[in-house]
């Protein structure tokens, strides 16, 4: 099944200017292993060399947190959108 | 007429000042904007510089950004430059170091992180591998993070020997190898850690030290700034002796050798740790010409009164000219030059963001 990244615009220069990359993946978690595979410097952008989720990174899947659902095992279904958003908590002053 | 490049690592990106000859300071835009950027490098042992920004976004993570054209343009490879192997289960919060190695070693560059680790780089600092000889010393569980955490923030190269290095960590204090990174030991002896009881003052391991400092025609002779301390060495770090007389505090962050004087350092006392501030809230570097023995405060064209930053512990550099420049920065985003060793001061920019990080280099 195909499932779309949408990527906020600070990230989009990581992936040659792409808002969106189609993905085939069952899951969140292997959509961010393929992620890994084609836009490696994107990927690291949302996961440590270790695997975990950044600690001001969400994912959202329509309009659902991922870790309120399973997680990087969360379900991906065909047209699904996984929004990338940088958390509000983030950020530096 | 020689020209500078001043590389400075903020808490909101990096910026690049450069001067041509004795003209003014033309300050580029800040880039790789909304990155703490606690460590910033210079390898001029390249034919063009290539400048180093350590950048840590609070988002996205950190990274290792590299320059070969003067800070023009900033990139950085596809898979992370700098990164714990898989069985570490340990990830990268930020890269406090970057030091290009001795001469002898053209191609090699090292990274100083958080948590404690030193990387190193044969290719010219595109990418690192972990040095398991520092990861898997058995102190490294009992190494506690300084305030700022638990960073490897100094690395020397011996300038001659490639085999021996020294590096510090707050708060696990100095370590030295002479075997090239394969094994480490303590290297304390004389380094107070002033929290610990009265009788446990000088352990093996784990004194605070904030910044080390050296010039590469003596070898041996080491500065220290710790928490709470300034200590000289003679013999590459076997021993310290405090060296305080004319000092209005010990405490401090940064401390710098003049590149010509292998006796004259510059360090920017604070009050104390409880009091994080500058004494009599006056605008100081503070300078020895005698390794130590005595200490002189330097404040022509800098802030007289009412002066309440702070210099960080990578705050200070110096350009390796003849004459030196020797610059700070602050974490107000002010920074200062003297081109006469610290005789007189002369405003480079401010309003920048905190300054965390800062190198200098002549070019041309």
């Amino acid at each position: 099944m195909t499932a779309n990244l949408v990527l906020p615009a600070v990230l989009r220069p990581t992936a040659m200017g792409q808002t969106m990359i189609a993905t085939e993946a069952a899951t969140v978690g292997e959509a961010l292993d393929r992620l890994a595979d084609e836009w490696p410097q994107l990927e690291r952008r949302l996961r440590d060399e270790q695997g975990r989720l950044r600690q001001h990174v969400r994912l959202y899947l329509g309009d659902a947190d991922i870790s309120d659902l399973d997680g990087m095992a969360t379900k991906l279904f065909d047209g699904a959108r996984l929004h990338i958003i940088p958390a509000v908590s983030g950020g530096s002053c | 007429m020689t020209d500078v490049v001043l590389l400075i690592g903020t808490r909101k990106g990096v910026v690049l000042a450069t001067r041509q000859g004795h003209g003014g300071w033309q300050m580029d835009p800040l880039q790789l904007v909304m990155s703490e950027v606690y460590g910033v490098g210079i390898d001029q042992r390249r034919a063009v510089p290539r400048l180093f920004a350590g950048a840590t976004s609070p988002h996205w993570g950190p990274s290792l950004f590299h320059s070969d054209d003067l800070g023009r343009t900033w990139s950085e490879p596809d898979h992370a430059p700098v990164a714990f192997p898989e069985g570490t289960k340990t990830s990268l919060v930020r890269i406090w170091q970057i030091q290009p190695g001795s001469t002898a070693e053209p191609d090699v560059v090292y990274v100083g992180a958080e948590p404690h680790a030193l990387f190193r780089s044969t290719d010219g600092g595109l990418t690192f591998g972990l040095v398991e000889g520092l990861f898997q010393h058995p102190h490294r569980t009992e190494w506690a993070p300084g305030g700022g955490g638990a960073c490897l923030h100094t690395i020397m190269p011996h300038p001659t020997d490639p085999r021996r290095m020294l590096v510090a960590l707050s708060a696990g204090g100095v370590y030295r190898t002479t075997d090239g990174g394969s094994s480490w030991e303590p290297a304390n002896r004389g380094i107070q850690a002033y929290w610990m009881p009265e009788d446990q003052r000088f352990p093996e391991f784990g004194q605070c030290v904030h910044k080390l400092g050296s010039h590469p025609s003596a070898p041996n002779r080491l500065f220290a700034q710790n928490h709470f301390g300034v200590y000289r060495s003679d013999d590459y770090a076997e021993s310290w002796v405090a060296i305080e007389s004319g000092l209005p505090s010990t405490f401090g962050f940064s401390i710098l050798v003049h590149p010509q004087e292998a006796e004259t350092a510059f360090i920017f006392p604070l009050r104390a740790d409880s009091d994080r501030m500058p004494p009599d809230r006056q605008c100081r570097i503070y300078r020895t010409r005698d390794a130590g023995a005595h200490w002189e405060p330097l404040g022509a064209g800098l802030p007289d009164s009412g002066y309440h930053s702070a210099v960080l512990r990578d705050g200070m550099c110096t350009d390796g000219g003849d004459p030196a420049g020797i610059y700070f920065g602050t974490r107000n985003g002010e920074v200062f030059a003297s081109g006469d060793s610290g005789d007189s001061w002369q405003l480079v920019v401010d309003h920048l963001p905190d300054v965390l990080s800062i190198r200098a280099a002549t070019v041309g």
